[in-house]
């Protein structure tokens, strides 16, 4: 029987398992808009297309499925390309779905014509124009493979209206044949063998696990694998809840738990990076804010280097032992080494690398002036990690507020924190929030933004509203955007040109205008009241918190400098 | 003085023939600042595949990330590194030179030496078209040059793996 395109399109989302459709629609897409209410799915309509693609990333990277977003030709598609941008950076799977004018249009300069394949061939995994009905199943086959297998990232489908109107004979292909495409999964024994023999040999190691960790569901084995070998954790951003930070239900620290490394990373965990004599990174890229100066990175240290993305071994830092790889199958052969032979007296051997690193904990811990007077934003951080419990998930913008949120939360469970590292997207938090809530409706989902970032998804709040998608926004309110203006604080004489955020509407207000709820805190001794009322209503709350408008995030690394240079104060 | 410690390198990239494909590794060197020198592409005898010639500068380094990127690269079947091969190359080129009656022995004795053909005639200028490997080709050049080069067009490498003997 022959099908429309537009029908075969949601036949293969069907396939797929899709249950959500982040979109928003314009002529080009119409057709499937169409036939969109004779399926079983769902359709969020956003109000801006950034934000359908930043929810379906937040959905990906939440729950670990394909996000898929839909939007029109021409400014539509041009909306997602920060999206986009932000999950390629990431690693999320996602397929995004564009419209295009018809195949005879193309190339003229049509009505919302826009070459979206040329746009984003440098920020997603690979892209599709169909040209042809007949290989629309096949593509979106491919397309969600290509999204999910390997290192996962961003798929873009451009879909011309001619082909979604043509009629094709409806096939889903069981299998994919891509040729070019097969990532090495299994970790190669010989480049494992290497590496177990340095590791056995170790005096001070460090484990430094990235985001890999989360995408490979493998934080299990990286917790067994530490203590294993009673070896030192630290976690990027994008890594974080892939190692606990907390043990024995968050009574303390977890003794291997360093903290983030970087340039707002902790000391230890800097000053561990530093002495190691060996570094077991796995599925990390060595971004320049984790690395620092790199010519003065890890001079000690031998590296050890797992991942399933060949280039990103030997990019930034040169690597001893490269193993190409999926985290989780690495680290399940080095569990197995490990147990088949454990390292002899291993408590005694650690002890002194485990004591000293102690001692860093214990000299410069992450710490900040509280006060009865003003709000201090960690005092805010410190409070929802107690009052939003363990299911929680927790998004955040870009700025201070995210590297507070990074620090001060104890993020103990993979996909809790959702936020853009690589390409650093203010805007992001709020949208991935909802997309996130879409995944777990029942779990309190919970945007940690700055009052600069907040606004530029805003409109988002008509989503979840209207879709009642009850999230909660924390705006950690410092008028200004805190970032930058620390940083000419710092390093630029004070000129804080262009970061006053002075102006910003009322949000409690703003909240209210939407339809959802507002609530403001002034003083420290209101923010457990507020965050306790905002989490418990069942419908979006936008949390105001005043806080001390010129809070540094500390510790920090000038840049260019090396990461033993830490500003501490 | 800038020390670098750039080399040439020719890299062979076998690619499925799909719309975009050439605009995805052009995109790849411009978009992470590798350097084209030059670069051929045509397709092989078997259907649906072409094969790309790029000759490349940078350290050993740029090399190897750009081996791994064209690999990462969904359409790209294989890559071919000819920094650890043996290899030939050719290119050709089509060369106008000025033959005026005092120069036209002169440009057929060098047409011959380089074992060049004469493609084209007009009362002022020969048409010559030569192959060979780079050295020859800017041998060629230089002599040519000092007749008089009124147009010139190269193609760029090509190049395979010698097989094994
Ligand atoms: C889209 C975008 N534009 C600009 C920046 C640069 N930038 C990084 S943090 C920041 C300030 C963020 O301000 P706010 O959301 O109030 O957070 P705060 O630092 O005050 O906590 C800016 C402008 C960015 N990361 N993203
Ligand atoms: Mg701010």
């Amino acid at each position: 029987m022959k099908l429309k395109g537009a029908q075969i399109f949601f036949e293969c989302l069907k396939k797929e398992g899709v249950e959500v459709v982040f979109g928003f629609p314009g002529g080009a897409v119409l057709d499937i808009y169409h036939e969109m209410a004779e399926h079983d799915i769902r359709h969020i309509l956003v109000r801006h297309e950034q934000g359908a693609a930043h929810m379906a990333d937040g959905y990906a990277r939440a729950s670990g499925r394909v996000g898929v977003c839909l939007v029109t030709s021409g400014p539509g598609a041009t909306n997602t390309v920060t999206g986009i941008a932000t999950a390629y950076m990431d690693s999320v799977p996602m397929v995004i779905f564009t419209g295009q004018v018809p195949t005879p249009l193309i190339g003229d300069d049509a009505f919302q014509e826009v070459d979206i394949v040329g746009i984003t061939r440098p920020c997603t995994k690979h892209s599709y124009l169909v040209r042809d009905v007949n290989d629309l199943a096949r593509v979106i086959k491919e397309a969600f493979y290509l999204a999910r297998t390997g290192r996962p990232g961003p798929v873009l489908v451009d879909l011309p209206k001619d082909v979604i109107q043509a009629e094709a004979d409806f096939k889903y292909p069981k299998k994919v044949d891509l040729p070019g495409y097969r990532p090495t999964v299994e970790a190669h024994a010989g480049q494992i063998k290497k590496a177990c023999q340095l590791i056995a040999k170790a005096k001070s190691p460090v484990i430094f696990a990235g985001g890999g960790i989360i995408t490979s569901e493998s934080s299990e084995e990286l917790t067994r694998f530490a203590r294993l070998i009673q070896a030192p954790v630290t976690c990027s951003l994008l890594g974080l809840g892939g190692y606990p930070a907390t043990a024995e239900g968050g009574k303390r620290p977890d003794p291997l738990w360093l903290g983030m490394p970087g340039m707002h990373g902790t000391y230890q965990a800097n000053m561990a990076l530093s002495h190691a004599d060996a570094i077991l990174a796995v599925g990390a890229r060595f971004d320049d804010r984790v690395t620092g100066k790199i010519s003065t990175f890890a001079p000690k240290a031998w590296i050890i280097h797992v991942d399933i993305d060949p280039t990103s071994i030997s990019k930034n830092v040169e690597v001893d032992v490269p193993i190409v790889g999926d985290c989780k199958n690495a680290l399940q052969q080095f569990i197995e080494v490990f147990e088949k032979e454990p390292i002899p007296r291993l408590t005694e051997i650690r002890a002194p690398w485990l004591g000293q690193i102690s001692e860093w904990a214990n000299d410069h811990p992450l710490t900040y002036t509280p006060s009865q007077e003003m709000i201090k934003p960690q005092y805010v951080i410190e409070k929802i990690h107690e009052l939003a419990g363990e299911r929680a998930i927790i998004t955040t913008e870009v700025g201070q507020h995210q590297m507070w949120t990074a620090q001060f939360y104890k993020f103990d469970r993979p996909r809790t924190l959702l936020t853009s590292g690589g390409l650093g997207t203010m805007g992001y938090g709020f949208p991935a929030a909802i997309g996130a809530q879409v995944a777990f409706p029942d779990r309190l989902v919970i945007d940690v933004a700055g009052d600069g970032s907040i606004q530029m998804n805003i409109q988002e709040l008509c989503t979840a509203v209207c879709n009642k998608i009850p999230v909660k926004v924390v705006i950690i309110n410092n008028t200004y955007l805190g970032l930058p203006r620390q940083w000419q604080e710092l390093f630029y004489e004070k000129n804080y040109m262009g970061s006053c955020m002075e102006g910003s509407p009322d949000f409690v207000k703003l909240a209210e205008a939407y339809g959802a709820v507002g609530l403001r805190a002034e003083r420290p001794e209101q923010v457990e009241e507020v965050l306790r009322k905002g989490f418990s209503i069942d419908a979006p709350v936008f949390m105001d918190f005043m806080v001390a408008a010129e809070e540094n995030v500390y510790p920090i690394v000038p840049p260019g400098k090396s990461i033993t240079d830490m500003l501490l104060t | 003085m800038i020390v670098t410690n750039d080399k040439r390198y020719t890299i062979g990239v076998l690619v499925q023939n799909v719309p975009g494909v050439l605009a995805r590794i052009v995109g790849l060197f411009s978009g992470r600042g590798y350097n084209i020198e030059t670069v051929t592409a045509a397709e092989t005898n078997e259907e649906g595949f072409t094969r790309i010639t790029l000759v490349t500068t940078g350290d050993e380094r740029v090399l190897a990330q750009i081996v791994k990127q064209l690999n990462k690269l969904v359409n790209v079947i294989k890559v071919f590194d000819f920094s650890e091969t043996e290899f030939i190359d050719r290119e050709m080129a089509l060369i106008k030179v000025r033959a005026e009656e005092q120069t036209r022995a002169e440009v057929l004795r060098i047409v011959d030496i380089f074992r060049a053909k004469v493609v084209d005639v007009s009362p002022h200028f020969y048409t010559l078209e030569v192959t060979g490997n780079e050295g020859k080709l800017s041998a060629i050049i230089e002599l040519l040059d000092q007749i008089g080069i009124a147009e010139m067009a190269r193609t760029g490498k090509a190049a395979l793996a010698r097989s094994k003997k």
